[in-house]
């Protein structure tokens, strides 16, 4: 797909988002469609990021705020537990991390280029509220 | 009429198989598919949607992929209306014909538009949807401004906001004129369901939503989408945006059923006063300035006697 210029593409072809007929796919989850390759799934828009954002799953509560509110659909959730991030679709605009309601926060910003290991090691302590 | 889905809480909700992908070309932040994802995640139907140029018709169909995985059309700026009337109504001829060949399932019409495409430049064509009765829902995204072109006023860009055409400076405090109140116009068509939503309050949101796609003939959401780029903050923050538009009452949350009943569906317990949240914006930042306090205390009186108008429309049913 990805060698084929617009001018060489026959006119009046469609984009089909699958491969293969998905029979319901509003109950489908994503690692079950057979995603074609001109769907944006198998794209990745990475590169945008300049920071990452870490999950701790020792302080997440799976209230799935990250999940409502991300805008690139980024935040996996099944079983209604948040199970990670999808680093090739996250832009890292932060919104989740603004969103979490935990104390301390269990989604951080990083430096792209930081080890995930040592930002999980270096998480910050629970706050206390002053009085 | 198909069965609703059942979406209690969030966790439940989280459950949900998106049909948007990401890897959309959106700026970091975007409101925009926020607001699209509540909107599809709200059913488990069939949908056929369409959508204006604008944002979100240009970042996510960009050659050559495409982010909905569902039957999606575009054909113009201002027709996303009727590409989704005219679907709607070849569905009910081939059902009147028997020629279905899944005569059980019962797709949603959708179309989705920004606030350009619906204000100004669709607006014949979202009238004349009304007033033909389509069975499909009319989505505006609305963050008040032409942003996909470079951000152009709109006639939903409210008054003080500085943009690339009415821009502010020595002798102008930028937007000069109010913004075109939509949601009256609508409901004026006699539509039977017109509501404005934000992303924010999403239970509250699927709910009207839910109620949208349950209703025969044509909905009309108007839903508050702040953008990054234009209203100029940091894209994390878009989420206290929304927080901010809904809690200033600056976009108060209500529906009009058939043009006869207001409900206001949130009340926000403690009220925000305005500047707050024209201080988070870039677009305003020129109306702090000593000379421009007139155009704030019109903004806080627009915004009061508007919250005012609401309360009494609400209270007389009409």
């Amino acid at each position: 797909m990805a060698n084929k210029g617009w001018d060489e593409f026959d006119a009046g072809a469609i984009l089909f988002s699958f491969n293969d007929k998905v029979d319901n796919i509003a109950t489908t989850l994503a690692e079950d469609r057979p995603y074609s390759p001109s769907n944006s799934f198998t794209a990745s828009v990475g590169d945008w990021r300049i920071e990452k954002p870490i999950f701790n799953k020792d302080y997440c509560i799976d209230c799935q705020f990250c999940w409502i509110y991300c805008p690139d659909v980024s935040i996996i959730a099944r079983d209604k537990k948040m199970i990670g991030i999808d680093f090739d679709h996250c832009k890292g605009c932060g919104i989740c991390v603004e969103v979490c309601p935990t104390n301390p926060k269990s989604l951080l910003m990083f430096d792209e280029h930081k080890d995930d290991d040592e930002c999980l090691a270096g998480w910050p302590e629970k706050d206390e509220k002053e009085k | 009429m198909s069965e609703i889905k059942k979406i209690k809480n969030l966790k439940e909700f989280s459950t949900s198989a998106d049909r948007f992908e990401g890897a959309n070309l959106l700026c970091p932040g975007c409101a925009h598919s926020i607001i699209v994802r509540e909107v599809l995640n709200a059913t488990n139907d069939d949908l056929v949607l369409a959508a204006s140029t604008g944002c979100l018709e240009v970042c996510t169909a960009v050659y050559p992929y495409t982010s909905w995985d569902a039957s999606w059309i575009h054909i113009g700026f201002e027709n996303s209306s009727t590409a989704v009337a005219g679907a709607e109504a070849m569905y009910n001829a081939l059902k009147r014909k028997g020629r279905l060949p899944q005569p059980d399932r019962t797709p949603k019409f959708v179309a989705f538009a920004g606030d350009g495409a619906s204000y100004d430049i669709g607006f014949q064509w979202i009238s004349g949807c009304f007033e033909r009765g389509h069975d499909m829902m009319y989505v505006v995204l609305d963050n008040e401004v032409y942003a996909n072109t470079g951000g152009q006023r709109s006639s939903s860009t409210p008054v003080g906001s500085s943009t690339t055409t009415a821009p502010a400076g020595r002798v102008s405090y930028g937007e000069k004129k109010e913004k075109k109140d939509m949601m009256s116009i609508m409901a004026a068509h006699h539509a039977p369901y017109v509501a404005q939503v934000a992303p924010n309050k999403w239970k509250d949101m699927v709910k009207k939503i839910q109620r949208g796609f349950n209703t025969v003939g044509p909905v009309f959401i108007n839903a508050v989408s702040p953008c990054t780029t234009e209203w100029k903050f940091d894209p994390a923050d878009t989420m206290m945006l929304t927080d901010l538009s809904t809690d200033s009452l600056v976009f108060p949350l209500y529906e009009i059923i058939d043009n006869k009943e207001l409900n206001i569906t949130y009340r926000p317990k403690n009220v925000v006063p305005v500047i707050d949240y024209l201080g988070a914006q870039g677009r305003f930042k020129h109306l702090f300035k000593p000379e421009n306090k007139h155009i704030l205390d019109g903004w806080q009186k627009r915004v009061d006697d508007n919250w005012d108008y609401l309360q009494r429309r609400e209270e007389a049913r009409v």
